[in-house]
């Protein structure tokens, strides 16, 4: 940036991390998926928290690059942390999230999903939950596998409009 | 500060989810249907993120977990013998899964109170995780033995293979004994009615017998493994060794 571009505020910056956009998910920032804990000014330090959602998710490290890369663009030194407790949970994507998976065809997790792990604890078969087509909107929908093409996310198909989709998973 | 002995454990625990998803990792593009190609290599994606998370309270340098997972050798590894079995067949692949997450499920869920913070941590998402791979193993274990004669035939054979190696998950040595008193690990025998639950009302609903006990094979954790391991080990680091330092 240049010397005459006041710096940016603690708000502006807390505002350009939480816009990073996930590099798995179209359209849907860190900041929708509930990752960002902290944001802190620290002289020309900006130090930041982060919550990853999968212990083994490859893009975790993208998104560390790319929160490093914004917050260089604004004139800080970024100094970016993890924090693994408590827990990243699924409950913490925003209702602007949940939309925005809904737009990018991907089915959003259940609300509430710890509570309702608890009453689902031993149902082999997940069949409490239902999951809502993307598309149509249909709760006719079928679990194809648990798992899908990232760590956060379960391949369904729906049953009224016969489409694919992907589900991000309630943990 | 941590002490070796709790390398040691944290190099156990490590151990037995990089070695368990390595197995996983070989069933690659053999899977009976791309569903299940994916749910295994993301069951191995997990176990992964969680061996680097403990690698790395091991060794915090750059590159301490490509070291310890990379250029340690076989003896160096502490992992139970149960997750290093061949996968056998597909059946194999899923009772050995089941075995080994209706312990890790105890297992984490259990740590989330440690007294290590890093152990805390990583369990209050390792809970999460592994409780869904049970839910997946469980169902694969129910649906193959309440299935035809034959997945009832091939997942009760494995069922018999496999059942000696579950003893050896709630061993417990001096490792454990010292970090039990500070409350830093869970002591395995608070863990095994948990796991008898679990498996015994599963392999029922599966039509499936609980075998009876018998040997009791051990020494994964203190490196004695068995002779296919070397060439397990072999295949993990080959990469590594043949090109230290290579990124790409």
């Amino acid at each position: 940036m240049t010397a005459s571009a006041p710096a940016p505020s603690v708000d502006e910056l807390n505002t350009l991390v939480h816009d990073v956009e996930d590099p798995e998910l179209p359209h849907v920032t860190i900041g929708d998926l509930g990752m960002v804990r902290n944001v802190v000014i620290d002289g020309r330090l900006a130090r930041i928290t982060l919550t990853p959602t999968y212990t083994g998710c490859p893009a975790t490290e993208q998104i560390q690059e790319d929160v490093a890369a914004a917050v260089a663009a604004a004139g800080f030194t970024p100094v970016i942390e993890f924090a693994m407790s408590p827990a990243w949970t699924s409950d913490w994507i925003t209702p602007r999230g949940r939309q925005r998976l809904v737009e990018a065809g991907i089915a959003p997790p259940q609300e509430r999903a710890q509570e309702r792990a608890q009453e689902r604890a031993g149902d082999a078969s997940g069949s409490a939950e239902f999951v809502e087509c993307p598309r149509c909107g249909s709760r006719r929908t079928r679990s194809i596998t648990f798992f899908g093409s990232t760590a956060c996310k379960a391949s369904y198909t729906c049953q009224a409009c016969l489409e694919p989709f992907d589900h991000f998973k309630s943990i | 500060m941590k002490s070796p002995t709790c390398d040691r454990y944290a190099h156990r625990q490590a151990d037995r989810a990089l070695i368990l998803a390595q197995r996983l990792l070989e069933t690659i593009t053999h899977s009976p249907e791309i569903e299940e190609d994916m749910a295994l290599s993301n069951l191995a994606l997990d176990l992964i993120g969680q061996a680097r998370t403990l690698y790395t309270y091991v060794d915090p340098a750059d590159d301490g977990e490509d070291r310890l997972a990379y250029f340690r050798d076989a003896h160096e590894f502490l992992n139970p013998l149960l997750v290093e079995q061949p996968n056998g067949d597909f059946a194999g692949i899923l009772v050995r899964q089941f075995l080994h997450d209706a312990f890790a499920v105890a297992y984490w869920d259990a740590m989330t109170t440690s007294t290590d913070a890093t152990f805390a941590a990583l369990a209050g998402k390792a809970v999460k995780e592994t409780t869904y791979h049970l839910r997946h193993s469980r169902s694969w274990v129910i649906r193959l033995g309440d299935g035809t004669d034959e997945s009832h035939r091939r997942v009760a054979a494995a069922v018999e293979r496999l059942w000696p190696f579950t003893h050896e998950l709630f061993e417990v040595d001096e490792v454990e004994r010292e970090l039990v008193a500070t409350g830093i690990a869970v002591d395995p025998a608070d863990l095994l009615p948990i796991w008898q639950e679990t498996v015994h009302a599963t392999l029922a609903e599966a039509t499936l017998a609980v075998p009876t006990d018998g040997d009791r094979p051990s020494g994964g954790r203190v490196g004695l493994h068995s002779p296919e391991f070397d060439a397990l080990i072999a295949e993990l680091q080959v990469v590594a060794r043949a090109h230290p330092g290579a990124t790409w």
